[in-house]
């Protein structure tokens, strides 16, 4: 029981540190090309504002997937049900 | 002394969080239909059990926008605009710059359907900046006094339920089948399916690259907007929860947050919408 705790831990950590480090260098390789992109053309700024962030809830999304199930491990292990059950 | 209290004061964080995490669950309990008193009430009641809470706010908040929009349509006016006008003139022309720039097509029901699924959400969405305990402590006291129902779950945020999310994007996907059906024929949807990327001498190949595609759309855009209201809405829960008096800045910090993915969740499945919908209209290249 105590096992299924610790690496129920451990594995939700990683889910969320993970997600976080693949949003992170998305983001930022996202940000970047947008900051070339309205250098190089101003007056199209508006419009890659835009469609970056479209980009950008794209990106978030399998990583707040994670931390819907790593939260879901964390208060409602599926792993101490099946123990119980 | 100091452990054992320390342990209590643990148990009550743990429950008040599971305690905000449930639903109303309306289902069959032993036999007999009623409303879950436990979570572990909640899992047992299988596939007919109904979040009564977040069906409601869903139906509520829907049918204000449709009443608000529509007053706000009727008494329309092109001299003089009220400031309401010229809201719902902004969100509606959000919409439908949208909307003409992504599908290409002829279909009057896309744009409706953009605007209501953007709206809508967006609405249900703000549900999260109301603070945690506001509505759900008044309707604990509520259905205590009025029904003898102690410590009823109340969530007043309908898109941190999958239920309704998946419902969404349910929809969608069926929407997506049925104008790729109506514009291809059955024969042209399913030779897409088969002889996409590759030639048809590799249809295993391409069935096992274009299904899964074809699933995950659905899976996605519902899951996609669930958690992202899910994580935000278990934040706001664990500072409410963990930091005492401390948490008034703190909430006030993801909040700020948070209202950047509001209506950013609601913009990303207005447009994967609109996409999904533009590609369901193409025609097959051969």
């Amino acid at each position: 029981m105590e096992m299924i705790l610790a690496f129920t831990a451990l594995g939700v950590l990683l889910v969320l540190g993970m997600g976080a480090l693949g949003t992170a260098i998305g983001f930022g390789i996202l940000g970047g090309k947008f900051l070339e992109g309205s250098a190089r053309q101003p007056e199209l700024a508006p419009k890659l504002q835009g469609s970056m962030f479209l980009v950008a809830g794209l990106i978030d999304a399998v990583t707040m997937i994670g931390i819907g199930i790593g939260m879901w491990f964390t208060f409602a292990n599926p792993f101490l049900a099946t123990l119980a059950g | 002394m100091a452990e054992a209290a320390h342990a209590a004061a643990e148990q009550t964080v743990q429950e008040y969080i599971n305690h905000h995490l449930s639903f109303l669950t309306f289902g069959k309990v032993d036999g007999h239909w009623g409303f879950a008193h436990t979570p572990e009430e909640a899992m047992e009641m299988g596939f007919w059990a109904v979040n009564v809470d977040t069906l409601g706010w869903s139906i509520f908040l829907g049918a204000a926008f449709l009443l608000f929009f529509r007053s706000v349509g009727k008494r329309a006016t092109v001299d003089a605009p009220s400031g309401i006008q010229n809201f719902v003139e902004a969100v509606f022309e959000f919409v439908d710059a949208r909307v003409s720039e992504g599908f290409n097509y002829k279909n009057d029901l896309i744009g409706p359907l953009c605007l209501t699924l953007f709206f809508w959400i967006l609405l249900m969405n703000t549900m999260d900046l109301v603070p945690v305990d506001l509505i759900t402590k008044g309707f604990e006291i509520f259905a205590a006094v009025v029904f003898g129902f102690e410590h009823a779950p109340f969530k007043i945020v309908p898109t941190t339920d999958p239920n309704i999310t998946m419902g969404m994007s349910v929809f969608v996907f069926l929407l997506i089948i049925y104008y790729s059906i109506k514009n291809k024929g059955i024969g042209g949807f399913l030779s897409e399916l088969a002889f996409h990327p590759f030639g048809k001498w590799m249809m295993p190949f391409n069935l096992i690259i274009e299904v899964p595609t074809l699933f995950a759309k659905p899976i996605s855009l519902g899951l996609r907007l669930f958690g992202n209201l899910y994580a935000g809405e278990l934040l706001f829960l664990l500072i409410a929860s963990m930091l005492g008096y401390w948490q008034l800045p703190a909430h006030f910090v993801w909040a700020v947050f948070h209202i950047l993915v509001i209506p950013l969740q609601a913009f990303v499945f207005m447009m994967l919408t609109i996409v999904y919908l533009n590609a369901a209209h193409d025609k097959p290249h051969h």
